[in-house]
């Protein structure tokens, strides 16, 4: 913006110029909510995105049920990208070459792809290996999809809080004859993952986005999560407030995961 | 483990060690027998630090430099140091207590993981330690709800419980506001009158004097004098010495280079 200028003979303070700039501001929200409330069709678009009736029959008709798909199917790939993301962190930080190109390149490869193609690419993967058979489908390969994407990105915050713990902790820990495994067993690992609360939260939460990509895997309705099961009555009502209303399940899950975190951020903080 | 009757605790010969291109200590021979009781003092980027930090191996000495502490060479690759340092006490100048840890499983986690030792059994070891330091009623207070020397007090407890024959000591009072150093160093000095074999490297002028056995002055990554406190602190014959320890005791009339 313009340059203040304070030339002399200028009238206003510039305690006066805020205080108008402030003014003009909140003229400007109240105009363009004006221009909303008078010009837009309000019930059209109540009707279309959100219809009481169809809301509560989207309720009453299997958003329990997407609820849970969308939490199980989050919940495991994000068990199994936990693991399997200490592990890709544990190889990046290992003394074996080897074992620091195979993460380096697993973890670009994933981090780098769109989460949709890695799923695409898996839902054919039994063209490759015929007679591949995953155990607890489609949970198992929902797990396995979303356990690769989240691994990639957890791998690299693992091996940040690991090496975010202070040095003199190793030091402490091997001068009282602790081997470097149990070291970072008992000592690091607990705390770094102390450390990646926050950032670990946020792999969580996008996890939790990333399962309504799921679809790409070919589920049957029986299977269906959140977004899916929105989309499929929203098609067959001609409406969108079963996606409405699908979209607020996500905040049903996220809300109260954001609560939680930032408690625990709290109480560890005094911990520290 | 405890080498033959007569034979030091410690024995290291010709030690060198390298960062890169910073050849930090130039050849150190050194012995320290049973019960001794040794202060290591010199000037920041002497390397006294880092001779405490090769006993242990937590710095790895010139491949053809000597550590043998309880007869056992601990500078050969193949040597088991994990085991070796089972008998090695160290505390830390920073404290390094485990912040998500009680101080009673600060005290207890090695021996339970190291030694195997059973929970019951563990605690009881770690209590014992605790009441020596005098902090036996804090054992269910977090490191950070501690005072610095309450700290250090743990530190020293931890390193006990694993019952060790040589305690290492790097500054441990350094990093303490100065009404906080009495309480380490009197338990450091109980700990030397108990019998305990300790090497302290320090700036205590007054705990070297009172309760070193022993006063090796370091200069330049070399001893440069050794000897009774009385002799080392109190009438050194090396000029270098003599101007460190004008430095340290007499900082109001130091000329400024």
């Amino acid at each position: 913006m313009a340059v203040a200028t304070t030339a002399p003979g200028s009238r206003l303070s510039p305690r006066k110029r805020r205080q108008r700039i402030r003014l003009a501001q909140y003229a400007l929200l109240v105009a363009i909510a004006v221009i909303a409330a008078v010009g837009a069709n309000w019930g059209q678009i109540a009707h279309v995105f959100f219809d009481v009736g169809i809301a509560k029959s989207t309720v009453l008709h299997g958003l329990g049920a997407a609820l849970v798909h969308t939490i199980t199917y989050t919940a495991g790939g994000f068990v199994l990208g936990l693991l399997a993301g200490t592990l890709f962190a544990l190889m990046r930080l290992s003394d074996v070459l080897p074992y620091r190109w195979i993460a380096t390149v697993y973890i670009e490869f994933f981090r780098g792809l769109p989460t949709l193609v890695v799923f695409i690419a898996l839902s054919l993967l039994p063209l490759a290996f015929t007679g591949l058979v995953v155990p607890f489908d489609p949970y198992g390969t929902v797990w396995i999809a979303l356990g690769i994407v989240g691994s990639a990105y957890m791998a690299e915050t693992i091996r940040a809080g690991i090496q975010a713990v202070p040095r003199g902790q190793v030091e402490a820990a091997r001068s009282l004859g602790m081997t470097s495994g149990a070291a970072m067993r008992k000592v690091v690992l607990p705390q770094a993952f102390r450390i990646m609360i926050p950032p670990l939260t946020n792999e969580l939460i996008m996890l939790i986005k990333d399962s309504s990509l799921v679809y790409a895997i070919g589920l049957t309705v029986s299977g269906f999560e959140l977004t899916a099961f929105g989309k499929g009555m929203a098609n067959d009502s001609a409406n969108i407030t079963p996606l409405v209303v699908a979209g607020l399940g996500y905040l049903v899950i996220t809300l109260p995961l954001s609560w939680l975190v930032r408690r625990m951020e709290a109480s560890t903080a005094k911990g520290r | 483990m405890p080498g033959l009757p007569g034979e030091p605790i410690v024995r290291i010969r010709d030690l060198h060690k390298s960062f890169g291109d910073n050849h930090v200590l130039r050849g150190i021979d050194f012995e320290v027998s049973q019960g001794e009781v040794v202060c290591v003092i010199g000037p920041s980027g002497s390397g006294k630090s880092t001779l405490l930090r090769c006993i242990n191996l937590l710095e790895q000495p010139h491949p053809d430099s000597s550590v043998v502490v309880h007869g056992v060479e601990l500078n050969d690759p193949d040597c088991d140091i994990d085991t070796a340092r089972r008998h090695i006490g160290m505390v830390f100048q920073q404290f390094n207590l485990f912040p998500h840890k009680s101080v009673l499983a600060n005290c207890t986690v090695a021996q339970e993981t190291v030694l195997g030792r059973r929970g019951s059994e563990a605690r009881e070891v770690a209590r014992m330690n605790l009441d020596r330091v005098g902090l036996s009623e804090k054992r269910d207070a977090v490191p950070a709800q501690l005072s610095g020397g309450q700290q250090q007090r743990v530190a020293i407890a931890r390193a006990l419980s694993m019952d060790p024959s040589l305690m290492l000591f790097d500054e441990p009072t350094s990093a303490l506001d100065p009404e906080l150093v009495g309480e380490v160093l009197t338990v450091m000095r109980r700990l030397a009158e108990d019998g305990m074999t300790m090497i302290v490297v320090t700036h205590e002028m007054a705990f070297a004097r009172e309760v070193a056995d022993r006063v090796v002055f370091m200069d330049g990554g070399v001893i440069v004098e050794q000897g009774r406190p009385d002799d080392v602190v109190g009438n050194p014959t090396e000029p270098r010495t003599r101007e460190f320890l004008q430095r340290v005791l007499d900082p109001t009339h130091v000329t400024p280079e």
